[in-house]
């Protein structure tokens, strides 16, 4: 059997798996992000701590991510939209799933790459339209992989790694949201 | 044992004694009675009802078994009549386990329900509704599907709207005139779906995630193929994921003269419209997942890689020329839109129908071997307390167990087991 090299410790993930499978505590994790307006409509945001194994865990850095609006919607384009941060949560998400059940599965990548569009009214965000919700109306993702696999296989790892994908499963589904005043 | 058989008074309570108690006069406490008999071990079937129980009381008046009548084979009873082909009706599957329970002179006790068993120093204490008795080993087989596995979003749904299980469902006329929204695409769910559009309701489907197969495969039943290709002869032990495989809806099939497949484009095609996995009631809105395509691909995939092994097996066999030729089926229609959330408030839907799985109820098992969420431990049917076992539940032993035809096997290694116990308890 040759060995395949996508990059991705599923060992360690199949051992977490055993692990919590007894210790739901263990498992429940709290993912933070901590915004600051600058001007306009322009924010920044970080991300360093998380909660997690039942202790606080931190990134090696902190993050800083840089959201804003074009200059088609009249800002200074300081950065990306906030509906776009869905898109790349959605992508690398999808992605990271992908290289994990590909070595799980045996099959070397070659190269993994995808498009996402998301089909967005805006009629909804400015009030034009009381109809038109204010989301996303819908998303595609494109994937082009090539891999030591049939195109079936291909298919199985894409469905596969939806199956699995956390923002997947909170873009399609529910969540309850609490937003309030400190 | 010289006294084995007789009453044991303790205080004023007469406790009867035999080596094995079966919990269960269905197929699967009958084929264990027949090897117990067969190794002259001393036992009972307690039944709660009559024989067949659940097949007169529990099921809906169109059923049929899912496996083709040539398969429906007990221990010592095979079906011998015209129409080997076809699917058992309810009916009928109640007069065969009847016929197995008459010709295998089962020890059945009929209208005897068990409140509680518990360890009593190394051996078992059954209380029932007509006495107390102290065993040595005991069988559970009691049935996978006592209780419907309803959500709790069954909370949310306004009082307005009807709600049924399978366990209560008999025919369409039962229901209030209107949309019915069923929940859940197991054989189940895609049958009482057909059954009410047919009734002439709006019939609105909650698919997640599905089990596709077509009816017939190369012209060939496809549980003809799960069984010979080897597919229902995986060990329990082989199994990749076990709890999975023990959790898996049933497969989207239906037992009719036709022989008909019934997957989602057919049901698409009779103009059931299909919506995503009911994720969330909000404000008497059931809230619908977007993931609809991506549970179509999964079942379609997957069904494509079983066809996939029964050809590779057709052709290594050398049966290849006794069949038709390799089939490959449309994959499953996406609708143009679907639907993310329905008004339950509205009208629309007059009553839901929960075809979202069951359960079996261990609530009478005062032994420590039902987990956190309500299943049995056990090993290949062997349960985690030394003289219990179970039989009839799903992938017991292998995947054949779901099915009535996997019974013997099951019944002839847990019975072997259990003889085998006793005698080293010796």
């Amino acid at each position: 059997m040759t060995t395949v090299t996508n990059g991705v410790n599923v060992q360690a993930l199949l051992d977490a798996r055993e692990v919590l499978k007894g210790a739901p505590e263990a498992a429940q994790f709290t993912w933070r992000a901590s915004a600051k307006w600058q001007s306009g409509v322009h924010s920044q945001i970080k991300v360093q701590s998380f909660f997690g194994l039942g202790e606080e865990q931190n990134h090696k850095e902190e993050w800083t991510f840089e959201a804003d609006h074009p200059a088609v919607f009249a800002a200074e384009d300081n950065g990306i939209t906030p509906i776009e941060y869905l898109l790349v949560g959605l992508a690398s998400c999808l992605t990271g799933g992908i290289a994990s059940v590909a070595e799980n599965r045996g099959i070397q990548l070659r190269s993994v790459e995808s498009t996402v569009e998301g089909g967005h009214d805006i009629r909804g965000i400015l009030g034009a339209d009381s109809d038109v919700r204010n989301g996303y109306n819908d998303i595609k993702v494109t994937f082009t992989i090539d891999a030591d696999a049939s195109r079936q296989e291909i298919e199985a790892l894409v469905a596969q790694s939806q199956k699995r994908s956390a923002v997947f499963d909170a873009l399609t589904n529910p969540t309850n949201v609490t937003v309030e005043v400190a | 044992m010289p006294d084995a058989r007789a009453p044991r008074t303790q205080g004023d309570r007469v406790i009867e004694r035999t080596t094995t108690v079966v919990i269960g006069a269905g197929h699967a406490g009958l084929a264990a009675s027949y090897f117990l008999s067969d190794a002259s071990i001393d036992h009972v079937v307690l039944e709660r009802g009559e024989v067949a129980n659940s097949w007169r009381r529990e099921r809906w008046d169109s059923l049929r078994l899912l496996t083709p009548n040539w398969q429906s084979r007990l221990p010592g009873l095979r079906y011998a009549g015209p129409d080997p082909d076809g699917y058992m009706t309810v009916g009928e599957v109640t007069e065969f386990i009847e016929r197995f329970a008459k010709v295998s002179l089962a020890p059945v006790r009929t209208g005897v329900t068990v409140t509680s068993v518990r360890r009593a120093g190394d051996d078992y204490h059954v209380t029932t509704s007509h006495g107390e008795i102290r065993c040595r080993t005991v069988v559970i087989a009691s049935g996978a599907c006592n209780q419907p596995a309803v959500p709790p979003l069954r909370d949310g749904v306004p009082a307005s709207v009807g709600q049924l299980t399978p366990l209560r469902y008999r025919d369409p006329a039962q229901l209030p005139d209107g949309g019915v929204l069923v929940v859940g695409a197991s054989a189940t769910g895609v049958q009482l779906a057909a059954e009410l559009r047919r009734s002439g309701r709006p019939v609105t489907l909650s698919v997640g995630e599905h089990v596709r197969l077509p009816r017939t495969y190369r012209g060939r039943d496809v549980l003809w193929w799960m069984d010979s290709s080897g597919v229902w002869d995986q060990r329990y032990d082989e199994v990749e994921d076990l709890t999975r495989a023990r959790r898996l809806p049933s497969p989207q099939l239906v037992g009719t003269p036709e022989r008909a497949t019934l997957d989602l484009n057919a049901l698409a095609s009779m103009g059931v419209e299909l919506v995503g996995r009911w994720a969330a009631v909000r404000d008497g809105r059931a809230l619908l997942s977007g993931g609809l395509r991506n549970v179509f691909s999964l079942a379609d995939l997957k069904m494509e890689r079983l066809l996939g092994t029964f050809d590779e097996w057709a052709k290594a066999s050398g049966c290849d020329a006794e069949v038709g030729p390799p089939e490959r089926f449309a994959a499953t229609r996406v609708p143009e839109s679907t639907r993310l959330h329905i008004d339950l408030r509205s009208g629309e839907i007059a009553a839901i129908v929960w075809a979202t799985g069951f359960r079996p109820d261990y609530g009478w098992l005062d032994v420590p071997v039902v987990d956190a969420k309500g299943r049995l431990n056990h090993e290949g049917g062997v349960a985690g307390s030394p003289g219990l076992y179970a039989l009839g539940l799903p992938v017991l032993r292998r995947r054949r167990s779901t099915f009535i035809c996997g019974i013997e096997d099951d019944a002839r290694e847990v019975i072997d087991h259990l003889a085998q116990y006793l005698s080293v308890r010796q």
